[in-house]
């Protein structure tokens, strides 16, 4: 009996805005794939986030923002992360977000970004592939 | 440094990587948790259970602002239940709790219960221990309120709170009698809403009719809106009444005594079990066993017997 | 609506007509093995009088004007005036917003509506850390009354009138209009408007939250005692189900939450003591407009058809306009897609029809760059000019509700509107919409049914063009950009305004809010004291939250 790995994904709304349609969705996605999702709620501060990302110990965070604050919010996570020695938890993030925002988030360290229609299994499969096992 | 080391310490991120460790069924985890042993068995466990929506996470919330008040640091475990058909789960009583997430006395874990009955799951306690290693003065676990058998509550808490709530059809008549004997303190939250006085007196004759404790405790019950945070300090201090109890009349070390106990055989039933089943795996006996038994060429009862003798044997 | 014996041919020749049908798909099938609308509710391939016989047009249908109103509220609809075309707007700070005002007015926009940034809408000021990244993005920064005056600048309040989406804060700034009214001399009596003021919907689906229910419900209840004797143009409750919808709710999902909705907030003005006719004709409703074309004209007529029944019987309203159900119209930003954008504007054409086949008093139009931010102004124009094109060239204001009779429409609308009722009659046993809530019930029907949409798409069964069919790489659009300098300029004057005001009288009226708060007093005029003397929004909400305690979504899955 090899023990193996569960996959712990933390599925977060930083920011004000509380259209959780999407969230709410990838959080079904995710359990319906088998894996653990930590629902954080609505109108997390980045601060809260990554408190929170790193008590569960969860292998990615996925951020979710309608409302044009992820340019600040996003990065904002990953730099908290890198402060608190955790920048082995992968951060990605959906929602709507412009064409011109991609090249400057993926610089700050938002390893997938999944524009709106992304089908669910997409970002399933993302995970699958791009999560690294815990040692 | 091990990780064990990195906890006591005071490293968060050691503690997370233990702690899930532990629910991944790492081998390491054994390992680390035979060193931080000797450090844990300080902290007040408080189980908390009741009805899906009770009110119970929300509860904890509230407690956690008063404990925090008195500078107690805290622990909580929630567990929530894990889908039988897809085996993810939605963890989300930390919702109700996220605010507490960036006070640094306050460490919150959220649990899947991953096919484990009882309401809590299989790699609770040892969680606890972590936790416990923190440092932590108070740890609370707030249980699966799915109706099952939530008496590992009772094993594994030194106080357990179980919530009610009134009107939602949880009268004294549906409430499992198990639940009643559990609890040492009772909670009617929600009880802005009718039937909570009805609820009350009827809690409060039953409980007076039923067996008398062991231990002299007679339970007490407090209405709570956890929502607004109303009776909240009062619970606290209704716990803080039932631990002094245990402790003025001994009956604390026989409840540790007890839970180290279910503990110990609990541990030593996983680990003969795991180890038994992986030796027979190994040689392909299992199979071969299962075979035998199917074609009625065996049976079960001199087969594990036989493996007990020898493995006994060959181990000690 | 037909005789007995004209039904049984009917029947008869439909018999005959299904075994040709049959005889034909045999050899070619048709596209679907089921057909259903975006709702995913199940569409036959005909409909005949079968469909309606039991129908009664007098009762269930009847004249424009007339109740049930199944037709309309207004016995000549737009033949005598067109819906109130009523762009949502809101940008950066107070003098942007005004600037677009100004400019949709001079291109034939005949009412206001105002979008605020979220930090407002959520009972923040601007220099707030909650409002960090969010300052002026989404709407416009709104902190105190200064910025309402600068936002209002050159708009005659006795001749336009405004909607505002607001909920928690509804009642800060429905006062702070009243004092920039004040100051252009136009008394109370004579302001004409709308604040959303809904915050059912909130805590069902968009989760703009600050207080937990009953206080929520309190300084609701309190806007509408306060209006109803002191404002008596102005729209009280916006009862909503636009966010219902977007949230992902079903077309009937969203129509029997949203009058499950008014029904509460009826009975807990009742509750207050105020007489329904006084009241009930100042509540009006806030719909999306969906892209599945039949199913949201049926939707609109079964709304106004239910409404006033239940008004009528269970309210026991006199007034014939305590009956009307009145509505605005947002066509639906879920339906925009980032891909291909300029599709946008079809979608937005098809669905603003649809809203004015089904009747409505007012409608916004999305812009083509919607999705991604606050539209330029060349992209409001162009969904300014739809509504223009739809009422001035199409010809469909020629006549009064022309789908009228239609067999599919008419049968569409009765089952829409039953299975509405019975969402209804389960909140009614539930012990209303408040309980509803608090069980997650509402919540998890959304929650499901956006699962299930979201899942048809995944699998190709529903069609978005340019997203999973006829997808392509398009060039980017250009979109609004906020100037960073708002951001300053904003916390400059709002930093400016608490120094030039008189701290001690703000002190004052914040202190005896408070004290009205923790009593039952009506806290509108304590509110409008404070505004007027400059407290800010924050400085208001957080009494509230003080008093009230604040609350957080439980998060229902
Ligand atoms: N009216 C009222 N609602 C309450 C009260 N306490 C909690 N709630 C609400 O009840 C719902 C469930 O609360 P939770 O704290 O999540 O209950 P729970 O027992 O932890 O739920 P599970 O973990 O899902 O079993 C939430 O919507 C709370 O806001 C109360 O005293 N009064
Ligand atoms: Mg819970």
């Amino acid at each position: 009996m090899t023990p193996e790995r569960k996959i712990r994904i933390m599925v977060a709304k930083p920011g004000l805005n509380g259209h959780d349609r999407g969230a709410k969705i990838i959080a079904r996605g995710f359990r319906n794939a088998g894996f653990e999702v930590i629902y954080t709620g609505l109108h997390q501060t980045p601060e809260q986030i990554v408190a929170a990302a790193i008590q569960e110990d969860v292998d990615g965070i996925g951020l979710s923002s309608l409302a044009g604050a992820h340019d600040y919010l996003f990065p904002r996570v990953v730099e908290l992360l890198k402060e608190k020695g955790a920048d082995d938890i992968m951060v990605f993030g959906g929602g709507i977000i412009p064409e011109e925002d991609i090249p400057k988030l993926r610089e700050a360290g938002i390893r997938g970004i999944f524009g709106p229609g992304t089908p669910i299994e997409e970002a399933v499969n993302w995970v699958r592939q791009n999560i690294k096992p815990k040692k | 440094m091990s990780l064990a080391e990195k906890i006591l310490r005071g490293d968060i991120r050691a503690a997370s990587r233990l702690m899930r460790d532990i629910d991944d069924r790492m081998p390491s985890a054994m390992e680390e948790l035979k060193k931080i042993y000797s450090k844990t068995g300080n902290a007040y466990i408080i189980g908390i259970t009741g009805p899906p929506g009770s009110g119970k996470s929300t509860l904890v919330d509230k407690t956690v602002e008063i404990l925090r008040k008195e500078r107690k640091t805290v622990g909580i475990v929630a567990v929530d239940p894990t889908s039988p058909f897809t085996g993810g789960a939605i963890l989300g009583d930390r919702i109700r709790m996220q605010r507490h997430s960036i006070d640094d006395g306050v460490f919150i874990r959220s649990l899947a219960t991953r096919g484990s009955l009882g309401g809590i799951s299989r790699s609770t306690s040892d969680i606890i221990k972590v936790m416990d290693a923190m440092g932590k003065d108070i740890i609370i676990v707030e249980t699966v309120g799915v109706g099952q058998d939530e008496v590992d509550i009772v094993n594994t808490a030194h106080t357990s709170v179980v919530v009610l709530v009134p009107g939602s059809g949880d009268d004294i008549q549906a409430i499992k009698a198990g639940i009643l004997e559990i609890g040492d303190i009772f909670v009617i939250n929600k009880c802005e809403r009718q039937g909570a006085d009805r609820l009350e007196m009827e809690l409060k004759a039953t409980l007076e009719m039923g067996p008398k404790r062991e231990d002299g405790w007679m339970p007490l019950i407090f209405k709570t809106e956890a929502l607004l945070g109303k009776g909240i300090f009062e619970l606290v201090y209704g716990i803080y009444r039932h631990r002094e109890k245990l402790l003025a009349c001994d009956y604390l070390e026989k409840k540790i005594f007890e839970r180290t106990k279910w503990e110990f055989l609990c541990i030593l039933d996983s680990e003969l079990r795991d180890t038994i089943v992986e030796r027979l795996e190994k040689d392909k006996r299992l199979d071969k066993i299962i075979d035998d038994l199917k074609r009625r060429k065996a049976n079960p009862y001199s087969i594990v017997e036989k493996i007990l003798e020898g493995e006994l044997k060959g181990s000690s | 609506m037909f005789r007995n014996d004209h039904l049984k041919t009917i029947g008869d020749e439909e018999k005959k007509w299904t075994e040709d049908l049959s005889k034909i798909l045999s050899e070619i099938p048709e596209r679907l093995s089921r057909f259903s609308t975006i709702s995913d509710m199940e569409i036959k391939g005909l409909y005949t009088p079968k469909d309606i016989q039991y129908l009664d047009y007098s009762r269930d249908i009847g004249f424009p004007g007339i109740y049930p109103f199944t037709r309309g509220i207004q016995p000549s609809m737009y033949r005598g005036k067109i819906w109130t075309m009523r762009m949502f707007s809101g940008l950066g700070g107070p003098e942007e917003t005004n600037r677009r005002f100004h400019y949709l007015l001079k291109h034939g926009e005949t009412g206001l509506s105002i979008a605020f940034h979220y930090p407002t809408l959520m009972g923040y000021d601007s220099d707030s850390p909650m409002a960090r990244g969010e300052i002026g993005k989404c709407g416009v920064a709104v902190d105190t009354l200064k910025d309402m005056e600068i936002l209002l600048e050159g708009i005659p309040l006795d001749k336009v009138t405004t909607s505002m989406t607001i909920n928690p804060p509804a009642s800060i700034l429905l006062a702070m209009y009243i004092v920039v009214a004040e100051k252009q001399k136009v008394s109370k009596s004579q302001i004409g408007g709308t604040i959303q003021n809904d915050m059912l919907k909130e805590f069902i689906a968009q989760k703009t939250l600050m207080l937990p229910p009953k206080p929520s419900m309190r300084l609701i209840v309190d806007t509408v005692e306060y209006c109803t004797k002191e404002v008596p143009r102005w729209n009280t409750i916006s009862i909503s189900g636009y966010h219902i919808r977007e949230a992902g709710s079903t077309a009937v999902q969203e129509l029997a939450f949203t009058l499950a909705d008014g029904i509460a907030y009826v009975a807990a003005a009742l509750e207050r003591g105020l007489e329904v006719d006084d009241f009930a004709p100042r509540l009006s409703f806030f719909f999306d407009s969906h892209i599945d074309f039949f199913e949201e004209i049926a939707k609109f007529r079964a709304a106004r058809r239910i409404w006033a029944r239940v008004m009528k019987e269970r309210f026991r309203a006199k007034n014939p306009r305590s009956w009307m159900l009145r509505f605005h119209t947002h066509t639906a930003g879920c339906s925009l897609t980032a891909q291909q954008p300029y599709n946008n504007v079809m979608r937005t054409a098809y669905e603003a029809l649809a809203a004015v086949l089904g009747g409505t008093q007012s409608l916004h139009t999305n812009s083509l760059d919607e999705v991604y931010s606050i539209p330029t102004e060349e992209a409001a124009a162009i969904a300014l000019r739809t509504q223009q094109i739809l009422s001035e060239e199409t010809g469909v204001t020629n006549t009064i509700d022309p789908l009228a009779g239609s067999y599919f429409i008419e049968a569409l609308t009765n089952r829409i509107e039953a299975e509405a009722l019975e969402y209804i009659q389960k909140i009614d046993t539930m012990g209303g919409m408040l309980a509803a809530i608090e069980r997650g019930y509402p919540q998890m029907e959304i929650a499901e049914a956006a699962y299930h949409y979201q899942k048809l798409i995944d699998e190709g069964k529903k069609v978005v063009v340019g997203v999973n069919k006829y997808a392509t790489d398009h060039p980017p659009i250009t979109i609004w950009k906020m100037d960073p300098e708002i951001e300053r300029r904003q916390l400059k004057r709002l930093r400016e305004v608490k120094e030039m005001r008189n701290g001690q009288k703000v002190r004052d009226h914040l202190n005896k809010l408070r004290g009205a708060a923790e009593g039952n007093e009506n806290l509108m005029p304590y509110i409008v004291n404070a505004v007027r003397e400059y407290a800010t929004l924050q400085e208001i909400c957080d009494v509230f939250r003080e008093v009230f305690g604040t609350y957080t979504d439980p998060g229902m899955f």
